[in-house]
């Protein structure tokens, strides 16, 4: 194992904001979201609150690559938001690629007769790699909620093992009638935007977004300094009420990156607006010492994008640091939480030079990885 | 540790058999009675999770017995996913007159669920993931594996393959130490 640094080189996002960083960014910047009511028709009663790129705005944008219409949505997303960031010159046998999604091409499914293969992950991943002509065998992380998140910390220590000199992570899911139904029969969906950290806070937005992002050991823009990801071991499907694993997760990342908590910026939080997420997070800031630290969740900007989210909000968080300044946590207005944290209630201009990044999920897993912006 | 074809080996030793004709649902019941597993969670669990319990509690027993907690990770791969109880769970909300998706179903529709399952069990507060390939690829799992140990962010890790899929299934399971 190599104690070198690994570097943020670039990245990209795609999402209901906008096909780009940049208009991402403007829309956060004026408290815009992606969700909105949407009627479909296998649950007509009521409107959905789900944020969802438009099909007219995907089929404008993937006129710009040629032959990228024999491929599926997820993937045609995956391609348009790798391809601004894709170095094709350096291109070659020691370059990996990571793709992180819970769910896939699951709208497959919905097909009569479909074959299991239709929504393997690895083929999707191999067919992403195949049409940027990366020969190196692709790599799936798969790991419920964190997965975004969790696939900086695979890249980097894959990286760190010699096993790559640069790695691609995209990240993606979609908005599906699978994911809808099942998390409506857990009655984890609010009915209205989301609210994240808010007494109020009544359950999640589903959304669907790609990102990516490139690693190397080249300098770049930010360094990952420290990650960690470890299991609450104490239930399948709701966070630990010690807040144990995402603790743990951040005494990993804290312990390797060798800086104080004090130093951190800001925390760009998981925040999914249920009840016992945002209490769990409250919770292990505070027996991490991070309760005064500004932290922000994005989910009522938008939704939950499962796999996709921790590496969109990465995305989202370093642009954030690029500009100095902090995110305000949309949603969010009355203390809901049995400890205090600090939310972000206003942009605060200042001097960043670490960011912590933050994500749980089902199966009680966990992520925590450290960022420095480097000069 | 393999478990395939109706078959369970540990250290290359034969455990335990059972016809080959016998399904996959019968067979780790079984398995889990001669093995003394008594963990009523156990038969909530979906196939995918049965299996991959089965197999980390002949490695973990005597490791994790009577600790308060292991520092043991989990990297573990397949091919499917979760596939199998995805298409089941699919069933649940094809037919609009017979609409019935279970929360208890859905939340088996995601991979690494069984990596919760067995950290509860063995109470591991440890790293866990879990990775999607066509075969098992030894060098990307090893050398995962590898960087937790010299690290020192694992004192051990629990890597391997467990693949289940329409009743075909196979797991093979190492410990790194």
């Amino acid at each position: 194992m190599k104690n070198s640094s690994v570097y943020i080189n670039d990245y990209n996002c795609i999402t209901p904001l906008g096909f780009d960083v940049q208009h991402n960014m403007q829309h956060i910047r004026m408290g815009n979201t992606a969700i909105k009511p949407v009627v479909k028709d296998f649950a007509p009663a009521t409107p959905l609150y789900l944020g969802e790129i438009g099909d007219n705005e995907l089929n404008r944008e993937s006129e710009r690559l040629a032959g990228i219409e024999t491929f599926t949505r997820l993937e045609r997303l995956m391609i348009l938001c790798l391809e601004p960031i894709i170095d094709k010159e350096r291109l070659g046998a020691r370059t990996g690629l990571i793709v992180s999604t819970t769910k896939g091409n699951i709208r497959a499914l919905e097909s009569i007769d479909v074959t299991p293969e239709a929504v393997e992950l690895a083929k999707l991943a191999k067919r992403v790699a195949g049409y940027f002509g990366i020969v190196t065998e692709p790599i799936v992380v798969s790991n419920a909620c964190v997965s975004g998140i969790l696939s900086i910390a695979v890249a980097k220590r894959y990286i760190q093992m010699g096993i790559f000199d640069e790695v691609y992570v995209i990240a993606g899911d979609e908005v599906s009638e699978f994911v809808i139904s099942g998390f409506n029969a857990f009655q984890a969906m609010d009915a209205k935007v989301c609210q994240p950290y808010d007494k109020d806070r009544n359950g999640i937005n589903l959304g669907e977004a790609v990102a990516a992002v490139k690693l190397s050991e080249m300098p770049g823009w930010f360094k990952v300094i420290g990650d960690g990801a470890i299991n609450d071991a104490n239930h399948i499907s709701g966070p630990s009420r010690t807040g144990e694993g995402l603790y743990r997760s951040l005494v990993s990342a804290f312990k390797e990156a060798s800086v104080n908590v004090e130093d951190i910026g800001f925390i760009s939080a998981h925040g999914t607006a249920t009840v016992f997420n945002d209490e769990m997070e409250a919770i292990a800031f505070n027996r991490m010492g991070l309760q005064n630290i500004p932290v922000h969740s994005l989910k009522a900007y938008y939704g939950h994008t499962l796999g996709a989210s921790g590496l969109l909000e990465t995305v989202i968080a370093m642009q954030a640091v690029k500009e100095n300044k902090t995110i305000i946590s949309k949603g969010f207005e009355t203390t809901g939480t049995s400890l205090p944290i600090n939310i972000s209630i206003e942009e605060e201009a200042k001097d960043i030079r670490y960011f912590v990044k933050t994500a749980s999920g089902f199966g009680g897993c966990n992520t925590a990885v450290i960022f420095e912006k480097v000069k | 540790m393999i478990i395939e074809n109706n078959a369970v080996f540990f250290n290359d030793l034969l455990i335990f058999r059972d016809e080959p004709s016998v399904e996959f649902t019968d067979f780790i019941k079984k398995a889990y009675k001669f093995l003394k597993i008594e963990y009523p969670k156990f038969f909530k669990m979906d196939n995918l999770s049965k299996l991959a319990f089965t197999g980390a509690d002949i490695i973990l027993r005597d490791i994790t017995r009577d600790k308060e907690e292991n520092n043991v990770a989990l990297v573990l791969a397949n091919r499917s996913s979760s596939a199998d109880t995805d298409i089941k769970y699919q069933k649940s909300i094809e037919n609009k007159s017979d609409y019935y998706p279970s929360p208890a179903v859905f939340v088996y529709t995601l991979p690494n669920i069984c990596l919760g399952e067995i950290s509860i069990k063995h109470k591991l507060y440890s790293e866990n993931t879990f990775f999607i390939f066509d075969r098992y690829n030894e060098d990307y799992m090893a050398n995962y594996s590898a960087y937790l140990i010299q690290s020192g962010k694992a004192e051990k890790v629990l890597c391997g393959w467990v693949e289940f899929l329409k009743g075909n299934y196979r797991l093979a399971f190492y410990l790194y130490i």
